[in-house]
């Protein structure tokens, strides 16, 4: 490893049909900051793989989102991701172009192609990364204000990439260092950082890499894909999110959660115990292991706040908390905490939301 | 040769017992028990449900662990599992996801050679411990095989040659089929795992024991000193209550007097 030759930081541009994931423009956001604590010479770039079509129209995203580079590898049997297909194209790009750090989003894609990437090449990657620093000085600072750690073991000369992750669904933290090899990876957390505002008028190069894809290189068939019905809204993107939790004490709790987020116009999440239950499906769970969410209001509704589900909303502007369990931990990061039967307050809610909403 | 799974299992601290020494931000592992990876226990079950299907399937599960891993392949056994092994060395202690699949690849490969190969590959999408999902794709690619991650619909063909499964994944679904020898991550959604038969307990008999010289691993490939990731801090996030605790003599009222707090503060 020579780390002179092994310079700029890059992110993974997840795109499917051209459109680029919103966790892809977050990591171009996060990666912007990240940059300025590299050395001079250091630029944010975007590597995309795909076929000439989509990559062009992913490409002009990365740009606007904020990269100053954007390596592309465009082949026609790259119009679907397969993890033989894109492993091929990413580390090419990085053979050719030695990135000194490469960051993915948690995503079934990013988590397919990361680990392969990394056994392919002999690469570190650090999992589900929901904090990053290269300034010593911010880790010292975030070490100290935020966690327990014991900051006298902080070298303030580390240059490295400092991934912080949970583990122990939350419970606890760990940072982690790939100090032998580069580039250091990282599969990153989506909803931790806003998604940019794209400037179309900014301008950056776009370098191809050339790589041949071929069809007996794909060792899957791609048989089939389809969307599935889901709530109108995302998680990732709403406004105002009513969740539930193990004390809605049954499946049909989440129907008048519902009844509030309608007319709240949110809508519903789930802590990790309610889906444990089978009252919801995965996808509606916030937290850890789930959706990372910041809305303007997120109403906890019978969730005690597990670490794990804590670490997946705490970043919500205001938090409303109802249980009626005086001591839960959930109660210790809301705003406003209700002690009482959520079966009397949300039916209260949604009477009365109407005469307070103002006309704003 | 019989058809041959290999499903790759792991023993974790039940997650929902495992507590934080808040001051020095440690594990408190005492008293915790270890249990079978949930996303595990759909991996075994994947396997238990293709022998039920189809003549001479032949199942093995391997662990890499401490010395107590040996009850989750006592588990696989009673189960259905015909065998276990168990890779254990202290000088693994502190491998990273890297070399886990170095060290399951020797393994596996070990195992190929002495039984004739393998044709499917099962393992969790991810431990509930680490949440990495790395080891799999890891050890599909040192092992040169093809991957389908997050499985959640599995069919083996008619002539056992072909695996077609149905990817879970963020708001979609893919149908996507590979060639066997493969590797499959599988998700909760494919199964309901069985419950252990009690005429299956005397498993320990079924269970080899490798151990790093054994896989042929130098000394300095396995452990802190093999892996390419480095644990530098643990810790806890400090947690400090900030919340105004809304009154009132019943839900109405605290309802009525937290809108008017969130209209006052112009939250709505």
């Amino acid at each position: 490893m020579n780390s002179e030759t092994h310079r700029d930081l890059w992110v993974f541009i997840e795109q499917t049909d051209g459109n680029i994931a919103p966790v892809s423009a977050q990591l171009l956001a996060e990666g912007a900051r990240l940059v300025k604590d590299m050395s001079e010479e250091a630029q944010l770039c975007g590597i995309i793989a795909g076929n000439e079509n989509d990559v062009a129209l992913a490409s002009k995203d990365t740009i606007a989102y904020g990269a100053s580079k954007v390596y592309t590898v465009t082949d026609p049997n790259l119009k679907n991701y397969t993890t033989d297909g894109y492993t091929i194209a990413v580390t090419a790009a990085i053979r050719e172009h030695k990135p000194d750090i490469l960051l993915y989003g948690v995503t079934p894609m990013g988590r397919d192609l990361a680990p392969r990437v990394a056994a392919r090449m002999g690469l570190g990657l650090t999992a589900d990364c929901t904090r990053l620093d290269i300034k010593a000085s911010d880790y010292l600072e975030f070490a100290r204000t935020e966690t327990t750690m014991d900051t006298s073991s902080i070298n303030l000369d580390d240059v490295h990439l400092k991934q912080t992750k949970p583990s122990f669904g939350g419970k606890l933290m760990a940072t982690m260092i790939c100090p032998n090899s580069r580039p250091q990876m990282a599969t990153v957390r989506a909803g931790l950082w806003d998604t940019p505002e794209a400037d179309y008028d900014r301008t950056g190069e776009i370098i191809p890499v050339d790589v041949t894809i071929n069809e007996e290189d794909i060792r899957v068939r791609i048989k089939s894909h389809q969307a599935e019905i889901k709530s109108d809204l995302s998680l990732a993107d709403a406004d105002i999110i009513v969740a539930g939790g193990r004390g809605l004490g049954s499946k049909e709790g989440f129907d008048l959660l519902r009844q509030l987020a309608d007319k709240v116009g949110g809508v519903v999440a789930a802590s990790g115990s309610a889906v444990d239950a089978g009252w919801i499906e995965e996808e509606f769970m916030i937290g850890q292991t789930g959706t990372i969410v910041k809305p303007r209001l997120y109403i906890a509704c019978g969730i005690s706040g597990s670490i794990q589900h804590i670490a997946g909303m705490e970043k919500s502007d205001t938090i409303i908390a109802i249980n009626t369990d005086p001591d839960v931990p959930i109660f210790e990061i809301a705003d406003y905490c209700i002690v009482g039967n959520l079966y009397e307050v949300v039916p209260a809610l949604i009477e009365h939301w109407d005469e307070f909403k103002s006309n704003i | 040769m019989s058809f041959n799974i290999i499903v790759c299992v792991k023993q974790v601290p039940d997650s929902d017992k495992v507590k934080i020494d808040s001051k020095t931000g440690s594990l408190i592992r005492k008293g915790v028990p270890g249990i079978l990876n949930s996303d595990d226990r759909n991996a075994l079950e994947a396997a238990l449900a293709i022998r039920d299907n189809f003549e001479n399937v032949h199942i093995t599960a391997v662990t890499m662990g401490p010395p107590a891993s040996r009850e989750v392949l006592f588990e696989a056994i009673a189960k259905g599992a015909d065998e276990g092994i168990l890779i254990n060395d202290i000088a693994l202690a502190n491998s990273d996801t890297f070399v886990t699949s170095t060290v399951l690849e020797k393994a596996i490969t070990k195992w190929a050679s002495l039984k004739g190969g393998y044709n499917l590959i099962i393992a969790g999408r991810e431990s509930s411990d680490g949440n990495t999902a790395q080891v799999g794709p890891q050890l599909a690619e040192k092992l040169g095989i093809p991957q389908i991650t997050y499985v959640s619909d599995l069919d083996v063909s008619e002539d056992m040659s072909i695996i077609s499964a149905v990817r879970r994944l963020d708001g979609s679904t893919e149908n996507i089929e590979a060639d066997l020898p493969c590797l499959i991550t599988v998700t909760k959604y494919l199964n309901t795992p069985r419950y252990p038969k009690m005429c299956n307990i005397f498993g320990d008999k079924n269970i080899v024991e490798w151990n790093a010289a054994s896989l042929g691993l130098a000394s300095d490939s396995i452990g802190l000193e093999g892996s390419e990731s480095v644990v530098i801090s643990t810790f806890a996030i400090k947690n400090e209550s900030v919340g105004t605790f809304i009154e009132g003599q019943n839900g109405t009222e605290q309802a009525i007097n937290l809108l008017s707090e969130l209209h006052r503060t112009r939250v709505i």
